[in-house]
């Protein structure tokens, strides 16, 4: 077992609205080994997305602590790649612009991040693209785009909020099959929310099931032989137990 | 510039996007709604003046609702003595200025007082009050601080077109999308990147609408400021005309603000397109 790079100590998150308490996280406990890579597989309003944004710094917790690589986190984590539910490309640039970005930031200068930046955008299959501006790509490209912008900071872990929520079921395996290869032997650390069970069998080495207010209901690994092909896997009798098993755990937590 | 794209054998197969072809099309296909329009436009127009200088005259008091005749003689008139166009610099100049001075007042502060919500959230209620207050009545108040020369106008100009960008404005740096802002915080973007990364370009749409909305309020102003209290200047053109009763005059002049007020408005279009390029055609409309 390698080491933790995300600790996560009697996390709580609560939201005022007037003179009401929205608490949508209460006293989660989590490990994320470095190198990982961790489902978050939960119904929707369970905190899911809450716990992530947690994870990123971009909220502060009401209490408990979160530590990434051993220090306590205070402010963005700028190690981490966070891919959100909604795209985030910036609409008025162009695609080349936006997956740039985060180097951009860094100062570095405009020949290298370019170079990089045409390189990630071959990588998730842009290319050709480069002079659009994000509304007149489909929902699918811009999810590309956002991925190879998330990359293009070469984060050491990736925070992956439902990132193909939205897309036709092809796009999608596809789109996994794409991840697990930039994942696989990488070293970073990958933590993926999805509601999806087979999503979640497909990706994980460890599901998370999460219940309402951040509940942990069920810690699974997945010993699943990789790589998993999507159509074969499905009539695996080992996934057939697993699958029964996370979704009689949603079922529980629903209760 | 659209161009046949082939599929290539990427790293991942190429998305499902729409595939481009170039289209020939026919110069009426190109060109023909335009042309369509801008016929009926200035049908419409030529319609207009023929009926009016057909009923001026035989059925209408020409010395009420002039012609359209009167109204090329009286601008002839004019662009041979050289009062037109002393009198319409001077008014340009006015709107100019006044609105160079509202429109930059009005950007600048709104970024810094709506970029820190305190600071709105306290001054909001005195602004509003301040918005509320008819432009006009400050002129005579103008007239006593800064006398009857083209300080006033300018002035007069400037207030109407400092609230309506600086309220646009403010609603653009309100609205600017929370997730783009942690978006760039997390690529370890400063304060400096988010202002001038984000929330300036995502406010551009909301300084651009105050910039045109105000438009016709810098000329609003300073012909007002003119009406008021000048003796130079088109809004003076029009009070010097019809105190003589002299209603081709007025028409003249107006002819000429709306000449200027169709100038204006076609210079803060081009503005509008090419800072929006990046929106999608169909909002563009």
């Amino acid at each position: 077992m390698s080491a933790a790079v995300i600790e996560v100590q009697g996390l709580s998150k609560h939201f005022r609205k007037d003179d009401e308490e929205l608490i949508a996280l209460r006293g989660v406990d989590l490990t994320v080994e470095q190198g990982s890579f961790l489902v978050l597989l939960g119904r929707s309003g369970c905190g899911k997305s809450t716990l992530l944004n947690l994870l990123a710094g971009l909220t502060p917790p009401t209490s408990g602590q979160i530590t990434y690589g051993g220090k306590p986190m205070r402010g963005p984590n700028t190690q981490v790649g966070y891919l959100t539910q909604h795209d985030t490309l910036m609409p008025w640039r162009d695609v080349a612009r936006n997956v740039q970005m985060p180097r951009e930031l860094r100062g570095e200068s405009k020949k290298e991040r370019a170079a990089v930046a045409a390189e990630l955008i071959k990588l998730v299959g842009l290319d050709g693209f480069e002079r659009h501006y994000p509304r007149e790509l489909s929902g699918g490209m811009r999810r590309r785009a956002s991925l190879a912008r998330m990359l293009c900071a070469d984060p050491e872990t990736l925070l992956l909020d439902e990132p193909f929520g939205a897309l036709d079921a092809q796009l999608r395996t596809e789109l996994q099959g794409e991840l697990l290869r930039l994942w696989s032997g990488s070293g970073r650390t990958v933590v993926f929310v999805t509601h999806d069970i087979e999503e979640a069998l497909i990706l994980a080495d460890r599901v998370v099931v999460l219940g309402p207010v951040g509940t942990i209901l069920l810690d699974q690994p997945v010993d699943l032989p990789r790589p998993r092909d999507p159509d074969d896997i499905r009539v695996d009798p080992h996934f057939v137990e697993l699958h029964r098993r996370l979704s009689a755990a949603l079922k529980e937590g629903a209760r | 510039m659209s161009a046949t794209t082939t599929p290539q054998v990427g790293a991942v197969a190429r998305p499902a996007g729409p595939l481009r072809e170039t289209s020939r099309r026919t110069w009426r296909q190109r060109h023909g709604r335009k042309t369509l329009i801008w016929g009926w436009r200035i049908g419409l127009l030529v319609v207009l003046l023929v009926v009016w200088q057909a009923l001026s005259g035989p059925v209408l008091d020409p010395q009420f609702v002039s012609s359209p005749n009167g109204i090329a003689t009286r601008l002839g008139d004019w662009v041979a003595d050289g009062t037109l166009w002393s009198n319409t610099w001077i008014t340009v100049q006015e709107i100019v200025l006044g609105f160079l001075v509202g429109a930059l007042s009005g950007a600048a502060l709104a970024y810094l007082i709506a970029s820190v919500r305190v600071v709105w959230d306290i001054l909001d209620p005195f602004l509003m009050a301040l918005y509320a207050i008819p432009k006009v009545a400050l002129a005579p108040l103008f007239i006593v601080w800064f006398g009857i020369g083209t300080d006033m106008k300018v002035l007069l100009a400037a207030v109407t077109v400092f609230f309506l960008v600086f309220l646009n404005t403010a609603a653009g740096v309100h609205e600017v999308d929370r997730a783009l802002v942690d978006a760039v915080r997390l690529m370890n973007g400063t304060r400096r990147d988010i202002a001038f990364k984000v929330v300036l370009p995502a406010s551009m749409t909301g300084l651009l609408t105050g910039l045109r909305v105000s438009i016709p309020y810098a000329l609003i102003g300073a012909v007002i400021g003119e009406l008021v209290a000048s003796n130079r200047g088109l809004g003076y053109l029009i009070s010097d005309s019809s105190a003589k009763f002299d209603t081709d005059g007025v028409f003249a002049t107006l002819v000429v603000l709306s000449v200027i007020a169709a100038a204006l408005n076609a210079i803060v279009n081009l503005l509008g397109k090419r800072a929006n390029r990046w929106k999608p055609l169909d909002a563009e409309a």
